[in-house]
């Protein structure tokens, strides 16, 4: 239910901040009030937020604890700059799982802007339906916009599953529409499953993984993000076709409090964002000085992987924050981490345990990082890193000739 | 400029445990700090008060013992402290959290929010989020730089995203989650430690911020998420190590991955 109080000015905010063209000012009237068109009308609550003197309300209902008509499972197809994030063809993989398993439909949901060849790619990788919003507004994400969108969808189309990757962005935008919808949201889960009656089963670590959590929600859809790396995707139908379902908004950029006045890329090296890679070459005080970072770019850039750094390389200078793996850096988990003279105090290990694989490359056999090494090379890196990188080339030379 | 600051009091993950006969939480004779992430936002908010002036406030959710962080904070600089603590919070989430909270902070007047990206026990990044949204103001989270504009009543900030950084700009009030690089948090000096105990830490219970229908959704039952249960993750396996000369052991190390089929 939504309503307009009497202390409405009729100043037009609501009207203007509206995606869904759902409300209008009528001028002609004696006492200017907003008025609400209930038939375009999808609770998104973005009038809400912008309503200088609080006279529009909404009340959901009490928060939604039956499935009732909710079905679907949903993926937030994140994209950047008309790339769609990895993580999203590892949602779909699992999402198909778990669709097949209720017996409900896979859609993904696209937000942004001249993004149509984009659902091709979705549809391969196993959605049955994608829901585009192409909007100028939304080329770039940001909080408010993607918020109302996509709360919008929600209470239209009641999802009963909503995934997001747990990414920068997703780890912003999911948060802010549970609490507007006051439903639960689970934080980078690491294992999904069905139990019961449609219900999902989200487990977790915590305690920087010294501690699994299982969690269940009461509150429908069910939301969750997923930590990067952790899902398979699936082979691509390249014949596969999603129905789309074009929704259409329009948003008054003026009617947005937070304006992105720049965007500066910064991922130097071999351009790769350590969050999203497949493999990170890691390095730590070993490595002694920063001209010495060469060596672990040169096996990196071998392997097609990442760069990253324990907390004194970051803290030296000899790599950007945002390359820093651990407690106070990223937490990640790519199918192979190479850990070079890190010694592996406990604010490292968090941030990278669970990789699938873990090489330590260090000079002493007491180091922790061996701890949770699947590989370990006790010795010299200097001599132990560019040889790896020659044998890795050749062993890919090789693969792509038998290919 | 006032300026509010949420903290929270965490234990030093390094030590936390399972008892494997009760499978719960072993937090006891466990040291706790004020999360780092926190520490960063507070630095921060002190360093604006210094240059604007106005009032830094901090605020906290949890068990009496919490109170020991807020001391910590009020040594930095912090200049009041709100200590929310009450049984029925016990057991919220990150939306009974964020609930509780901005029924309290709705109370203070503030230009500011600074919350830490995250903490470091739960890690979840959701309260930060979930409160903006409930007070229904901006949010901008991975802050790494902030400049406050006082006279246009706004701020710019640099937001660290995935490839790189965005610049922002936005009007107070606003809410900015600190990353580390932010700046450099200090240590209390001994005259804060001093003074911090003669400035006021108000302590507030269900019942001076909620009604009674609002109290319902304070704690467990105001929590739409719950926990099935928790368990010790598998330990890694003890790996493979090589030794010896380096070129011999890459062979080995190769050799191994692909039979193990990792490459």
């Amino acid at each position: 239910m939504i309503s307009v109080l009497q202390e409405c000015t009729g100043c037009g905010l609501c009207v203007r901040a509206c995606p869904f063209a759902a409300i209008k000012v009528d001028t002609d009237k004696d006492k200017k009030i907003a008025e609400i068109i209930l038939e375009s009308c999808t609770l998104c609550g973005s009038c809400v937020n912008v309503c200088p003197v609080h006279a529009i309300k909404i009340e959901r209902e009490k928060t939604e604890i039956n499935q009732g008509d909710h079905k679907d499972i949903w993926i937030f197809a994140e994209q950047h700059e008309k790339r769609i994030r990895n993580v999203v063809f590892e949602l779909l993989g699992k999402g198909r799982e778990l669709a097949d398993e209720c017996g409900e439909k896979l859609c993904a949901v696209l937000l942004g802007n001249g993004i149509s060849e984009l659902i091709k790619p979705l549809s391969e990788y196993g959605a049955d339906k994608v829901y585009v919003v192409d909007c100028e507004a939304l080329m770039h994400y940001s909080t408010e916009p993607y918020t109302n969108v996509f709360t919008g969808l929600i209470t239209k189309y009641k999802p009963n599953i909503l995934l997001f990757g747990a990414t920068s962005n997703g780890r912003d935008l999911a948060p802010r529409i549970a609490s507007r919808l006051n439903i639960g949201l689970t934080a980078d889960c690491t294992k999904l499953e069905i139990v019961g009656e449609k219900q999902l089963l989200q487990t977790r670590p915590a305690f920087g993984g010294n501690i699994m959590a299982s969690i269940l929600t009461r509150t429908f859809p069910q939301m969750a993000t997923v930590r990067p790396n952790v899902m398979k995707r699936k082979e691509p139908d390249r014949k596969k076709e999603a129905v789309i379902e074009k929704v259409n908004v329009k948003i008054d950029e003026r009617s947005l409090r937070i304006k992105i006045t720049d965007i500066v890329k910064e991922i130097k090296g071999v351009g790769l964002n350590i969050e999203e890679a497949e493999i990170i070459v890691s390095c730590g005080r070993g490595i002694g000085s920063p001209e010495n970072i060469k060596c672990v770019e040169e096996l990196a850039s071998a392997l097609g992987a990442a760069v990253g750094g324990s907390r004194a390389v970051v803290d030296a200078g000899w790599l950007p924050h945002h390359q820093q793996v651990g407690q106070t850096g990223k937490t990640v988990a790519p199918k192979i981490y190479i850990a070079i003279g890190i010694s592996g105090a406990i604010q490292h290990l968090v941030g990278m345990q669970t990789s699938d694989v873990i090489i330590a490359i260090n000079n002493d056999p007491e180091a922790p990082i061996f701890k949770v090494a699947t590989y370990g090379i006790v010795g010299d890196l200097f001599k132990v890193v560019p040889v790896l990188a020659n044998e890795f080339r050749e062993v890919l030379k090789q693969r792509s000739k038998t290919m | 400029m006032d300026i509010v600051v949420c903290i929270k009091q965490v234990p030093e993950i390094t030590e936390v445990k399972i008892d494997p006969v009760t499978n719960t939480l072993v937090r006891e004779g466990v040291p706790s700090i004020v999360n780092p992430f926190d520490e960063f936002a507070l630095e921060e908010a002190i360093r604006i008060k210094e240059k604007s002036g106005g009032t830094v406030t901090v605020v906290t959710m949890g068990p009496p013992q919490a109170k020991e962080a807020l001391l910590r904070c009020l040594a930095m600089g912090a200049d009041k402290a709100m200590h929310l603590t009450d049984r029925m919070f016990a057991g919220s989430d990150t939306l009974a959290t964020a609930y509780t909270l901005a029924l309290a902070i709705r109370k203070l007047k503030f230009d500011l929010i600074f919350c830490g990206k995250q903490a470091i026990d739960g890690d979840t990044a959701q309260v930060a989020a979930s409160l903006a949204e409930k007070l229904g103001i901006p949010q901008i989270t991975y802050i790494k730089k902030v400049d406050v504009d006082e006279k246009n009543r706004k701020i710019v900030v640099h937001r660290e995203t995935d490839e790189g950084y965005e610049v922002i700009e936005c009007r107070f009030p606003v809410l900015l989650t600190a990353i580390k690089g932010l700046n450099e948090p200090r240590l209390p000096s001994v005259m804060g430690i001093i003074s911090a105990k003669k400035k006021e830490i108000k302590t507030l219970g269900a019942a001076d911020i909620a009604t009674t229908a609002e109290s319902e959704k304070f704690g467990l039952k105001g929590s739409p998420t719950y926990v099935e249960k928790i368990f010790a993750p598998t330990p890694p396996s003890s790996g493979l190590m090589f030794t010896g000369d380096e070129s011999s052991s890459v062979k080995k190390l190769i050799q191994h991955m692909i039979s193990d089929k990792v490459l």
